[in-house]
């Protein structure tokens, strides 16, 4: 992945990067040795089970890792710029400028007690010191540009009296509002119901395409994956243990982690027939077991899985613009499984 | 027939919710739906209309006095009769209304000028500035606030500021608690992140979004320290060592009246009154808002 990371049109570069707790005896490594990149006007997933470091990844690159969290070695770059362990001011004025960021939750993401007029000119205001007026006439443009009709007047609204669907828009208005080079979206359509989360996945990918903005989008949503990304980077415990092409991944896994996720998504079975899951559930930090971390739950698992912490192997050089795969297991890295049939 | 005579069952109600959404859930209108909250509020409105309306609506001029016609009873001269110095003793009450009533926003001026930005802060930041802060405040609060105003005015003098100002700053910590602890619920809202995400200051952060957010619990207890406030500034002006002679307050007013009670025994009834009526209806006023407000939560 090497020349990879070196190509000058990444976007962000996440270069081993490595997370653990502040001060501890234990050193848990909640992400260990994380690497990607987010090439321009590109979209790359980053996927997992809740607690699989994900979202602190995300947070390490925007430099808001929850106090007793800090990154021990790795570099995170944006364009050239180094992010990590830089002065507070200096990212400050990163985020919302050069990074723009859409969680989760769109009704709790906006402050109930400000008009969504403000709030999306809020940062236009801090970074680029609009005045209020030329902000909002921005505001308006912005509501427009992601689909809310009657721009005017939902600017004076304030959250609570728009759809969750319509929060989301407002959000992501507020995300694009500094013409970001790089997107954040963190789970950005799980708390929406399926048609709207259609919509604005829909709206992402225009805005992506329009802008040439790069999205980094955090889910463990594969239909999310597959409608939206290029690239996917699979997570486990603090790990990276598969990086692909979307296309391939979908096609063949390369990771046992990878398929089992792969195999628990009910769509496309036959009606009446037990789901996969994947049994047990993702080991806490300070409780990863020895060797390849995924190995007590994992259906191919034998006794040389215990004894070594398997490293990402490569599997084939990258096509046409996408990333080298790469495995975090031994057996398949030695040829010894085949993983064909993902679902 | 009966079917076109019948109304909607829902007529009334859909432009109701409806308006009330349109802004946000207005706290001061589910509060002011009892009826004890609007009598309460509608007091204060008038006593504060009253104390800034002094000079004209006072019949007389409060200190001058009229020695030959002492402990008058009620009359359409005196309404509410003289007292021992023969002074118009319903001028005195609206008079004192002005001292009573501001001497509590001085308190509050000074306790939320410490409490609440200490509170803002050390509830979203935490750290040791929120264990500093915290024991401060555990100190403080092990303090009666009547005590350490007249600590305060043993070694200043007696001077109503200066006896405002040490309540003041014994209410500090009840607003910090109070911030400090609706801060950092407010701190883990994702709104917060959001806002640190677009590389908001912390000074922006807490004055932009984690204050309106909290108002409704500050405001509540404001409320309810004016009542206390004004309880304070009588007892101490009824020692004496508040409002100084001749201004007239509630407290020393009923010091007069209290030390007269063998030839004018009525004398205590309007400050008494007054004292009982206005911390009644800052209570009230405070309790309904904490029901709106827990109502609002429910919500």
């Amino acid at each position: 992945m090497s020349e990879r990371l070196e190509d000058a049109r990444n976007v962000l570069s996440v270069e081993g990067l490595t997370l653990d707790l502040a001060g501890g005896h234990a050193q848990p490594r909640l992400v260990d040795d994380v690497t990607f990149a987010v090439p321009a006007g590109g979209a790359v997933a980053l996927i997992g089970e809740s607690g699989c470091g994900k979202t602190m990844t995300a947070m390490a690159v925007l430099g808001l890792l929850p106090a007793g969290i800090r990154p021990v070695a790795g570099s995170v770059r944006l364009g050239d710029r180094e992010l990590l362990n830089r002065p507070e001011r200096e990212l400050a004025g990163i985020r919302g400028r050069e990074i723009g960021t859409i969680f989760q939750e769109p009704m709790s993401s906006l402050d109930p007690t400000m008009t969504v007029g403000d709030q999306i000119a809020e940062s236009r205001r801090l970074h680029l010191g609009e005045r209020r007026g030329t902000a909002r006439s921005r505001a308006r443009e912005l509501l427009d540009r992601v689909g809310i009709p009657d721009a005017a007047r939902r600017l004076r609204a304030y959250p609570h009296e728009l759809s969750g669907g319509m929060q989301q828009r407002v959000m992501i208005a507020a995300a694009i509002s500094c013409d970001p080079r790089l997107v954040i979206a963190d789970e950005p359509t799980t708390a929406l119901d399926v048609t709207i989360q259609a919509e604005i996945l829909g709206l992402l990918r225009d805005l992506q395409r329009d802008s040439g903005v790069a999205v980094l989008l955090v889910t463990h949503d594969l239909g999310v994956v597959a409608d939206f990304c290029e690239d996917v980077v699979v997570m486990y415990a603090g790990h990276v243990v598969e990086r692909s092409p979307v296309t391939d991944l979908f096609a063949s896994a390369r990771h046992p982690y990878t398929r089992a996720l792969l195999r628990s998504v009910p769509a496309g079975r036959a009606p009446r027939t037990p789901l996969d899951v994947i049994p047990g559930r993702v080991p806490s930090a300070g409780d990863f077991p020895a060797g390849c971390r995924f190995r007590p739950r994992c259906e191919y698992a034998v006794d040389a899985c215990a004894r070594t912490e398997p490293v990402e192997a490569r599997l084939d050089g990258g096509t046409g613009g996408h990333a080298a795969r790469g495995t975090r297991c031994l057996r398949v890295a030695a040829g010894e499984i085949e993983l064909q049939e993902a679902r | 027939m009966s079917v076109v005579a019948t109304p909607p069952a829902t007529a009334g109600t859909p432009g109701t919710p409806e308006r009330a959404r349109r802004r946000r859930p207005g706290l001061l209108r589910s509060m002011l739906s009892g009826p004890s909250a609007v009598a309460a509020a509608a007091y204060l409105v008038l006593l504060a209309a009253l104390a800034v309306a002094a000079p004209l609506v006072a019949p007389h001029d409060p200190n001058a006095q009229d020695l030959f016609n002492r402990f008058a009873g009620m009359s359409a001269e005196h309404p509410l009769g003289t007292d021992d110095f023969g002074r118009d003793v319903a001028s005195r009450v609206i008079y004192a209304a002005r001292i009573s009533l501001l001497a509590p926003l001085i308190s509050l001026a000074v306790g939320m000028a410490i409490g609440v930005p200490a509170g803002l802060l050390a509830g979203l930041r935490r750290g040791w500035f929120d264990a500093v802060a915290d024991r401060l405040s555990d100190t403080l609060l092990s303090i009666p606030a009547i005590v350490f105003a007249l600590a305060i005015i043993a070694v200043m003098g007696p001077s109503l500021t200066t006896a405002m100002v040490a309540i003041g700053i014994v209410f500090a910590p009840h607003l910090f608690r109070v911030v400090r602890g609706a801060t950092m619920v407010v701190a883990e809202e994702t709104y917060i992140s959001s806002a640190e995400a677009i590389g908001a200051s912390t000074r922006r952060i807490l004055l932009v979004h984690v204050l309106p957010n909290i108002r409704a619990p500050l405001l509540v207890q404001v409320t309810l320290l004016m009542g206390f406030a004004l309880l304070a500034e009588a007892s101490l002006s009824f020692l004496g060592l508040g409002v100084q002679p001749p201004e007239a307050s509630w407290g020393s007013m009923l010091k007069a009246a209290y030390e007269n009670q063998f030839e004018a025994p009525y004398s205590v009834l309007p400050s008494g009154v007054a004292i009982l009526l206005t911390v009644l209806a800052f209570n009230v006023l405070g309790d309904r808002l904490r029901d709106a407000v827990a109502g609002g939560r429910a919500r």
